[in-house]
């Protein structure tokens, strides 16, 4: 049995632990409510632009931007969008194995896969594993839109010249606090816009074109693509943070257990000591009085 | 008051402006357009460059990025990615900004895609800091 010195040592340990893990909890809950707030404020934006670019590409004939190309994928690229930092419970590593599996499932196809890490997760994982284009890393610490339009910026010049065919943006839906969930998004060619979409007809406005629809729509659709890179950084955000949140919680109450359990051990192993303490002060008065 | 135009700016991080005004200017691509209450319906795009409304007869200024506008009889919704009002620019960084895009400009061809890049950054830097002294 440990010495009742060793088991106090580890109980003031794991109180330590438990002081970094409630502190961490507490950080990852404040961000969270940051990052929420911000996914609130980007939904009237995201609102409005999804109604303006469908009702363009209602209106356009012709969809023949270079962004909607559809070639025979041969060449894929991923983007794989993880948190920086770790401690947020399997919210990387269920990215990390989602994005490996989708490249596998393309490499049985036959399909040339390559990367793009956002995040520093994704980096230090397919650093030495995959094929990787480009790497983001400490992003997520302070982003704007600016960012969402560099990592856009990045991908769209290479599509419209015909170096890759298809690109993928695999990242965690915020679905709650707790549930996040790996998914992967067609980013090109894009997915056609303005089909499955019942317009209203009360709420749709006749607008006078300036520049021509077709042009209006090759300014919407870099934009579309940022919207949806932006949405998918704000959600990343919020994910790693109410991830962290539930993981650290856990982690606490974990630490509270130990505690308990290791204070109890503790309790009677100075039980014991003075158990035994008194049988000698017995058993020495005894001899003296029999002496 | 209901003679008024409703102006809505939009970003993706806030609603950087909603209120009734008298009168905006929107630096359109296809040239700058002021706008009044009863303007006919039209959707243009939107370049990087100054944005300028009338509200009570005072002008409020804010360097803007691009997106479009959308104009209704008694409604103008700008979208655009960034809103900056004059007085929320920090000109020693944007003069900073300024000068690293210069200085990267000369360095990269004109061909070359970082070209594009770096000359958007200079004139958005140029933008706000024109902005920042009105």
């Amino acid at each position: 049995m440990a010495s009742l010195k060793d088991i106090k040592r580890k109980v003031g340990a794991v109180q330590k632990t438990k002081q970094i893990t409630r502190a961490m909890n507490m950080v990852a809950a404040s961000k969270f409510k940051a990052a929420q707030l911000r996914m609130e404020n980007f939904r009237p934006y995201a609102g409005k632009f999804m109604d303006v670019l469908n009702s363009v590409a209602l209106r356009v004939d012709s969809m023949a931007h270079p962004l909607l190309a559809v070639r025979d994928p041969k060449k894929i690229r991923v983007i794989c969008m993880t948190a920086d930092r770790g401690l947020c419970g399997g919210f990387n590593t269920n990215l990390i194995k989602a994005t490996e599996r989708f490249m596998r499932d393309k490499r049985i196809e036959g399909k040339d896969v390559a990367v793009i890490n956002v995040g520093r997760k994704g980096r230090d994982y397919f650093r030495k594993k995959a094929n990787v284009i480009t790497q983001r890393v400490d992003i997520f610490g302070k982003f704007d839109m600016t960012l969402a339009v560099a990592i856009s910026d990045d991908v769209i010049t290479p599509f419209i010249d015909a170096e890759y065919d298809e690109l993928y943006l695999i990242y965690n839906q915020f679905v709650n606090v707790s549930v996040q969930r790996p998914t992967v998004v067609r980013l090109f060619p894009l997915p056609s816009i303005g089909q499955n979409v019942d317009v209203d007809s009360e709420n749709r406005q006749d607008y006078e074109y300036e520049p021509s629809d077709e042009i209006l729509l090759q300014k919407l659709l870099p934009m579309y693509v940022h919207v949806l890179v932006f949405r998918a950084l704000l959600e990343t955000s919020a994910g790693e943070n109410g991830a962290r949140m539930a993981s650290m919680d856990n982690a606490t109450k974990n630490c509270e257990d130990l505690i308990s359990s290791l204070t109890l051990k503790m309790n009677k192993a100075r039980q014991a000591a003075i158990t035994a303490e008194l049988m000698d002060i017995v058993g020495g008065t005894e001899a003296l009085a029999k002496g | 008051m209901s003679d008024e135009l409703i102006l809505e700016i939009v970003t993706p991080e806030k609603m950087a402006f909603t209120g009734g005004i008298e009168e905006v200017t929107i630096p359109g691509t296809e040239g700058e357009f002021g706008v009044l209450r009863g303007h006919e319906a039209f959707l243009t795009s939107v370049d990087i460059g100054e944005l300028n409304f009338t509200k009570d007869g005072k002008k409020t200024y804010y360097a803007i990025n691009t997106g479009y506008a959308e104009v209704t009889a008694h409604k103008v919704t700008v979208l655009i990615e960034t809103a900056e009002r004059s007085d929320s620019i920090d000109k020693d960084r944007a003069q900073r900004a300024k000068e690293n895009a210069e200085a990267r400009l000369a360095q990269v061809a004109k061909d070359d895609f970082e070209f594009e890049r770096n000359r958007l950054a200079l004139i958005r830097a140029i933008t706000r800091i024109r902005v920042a002294e009105k």
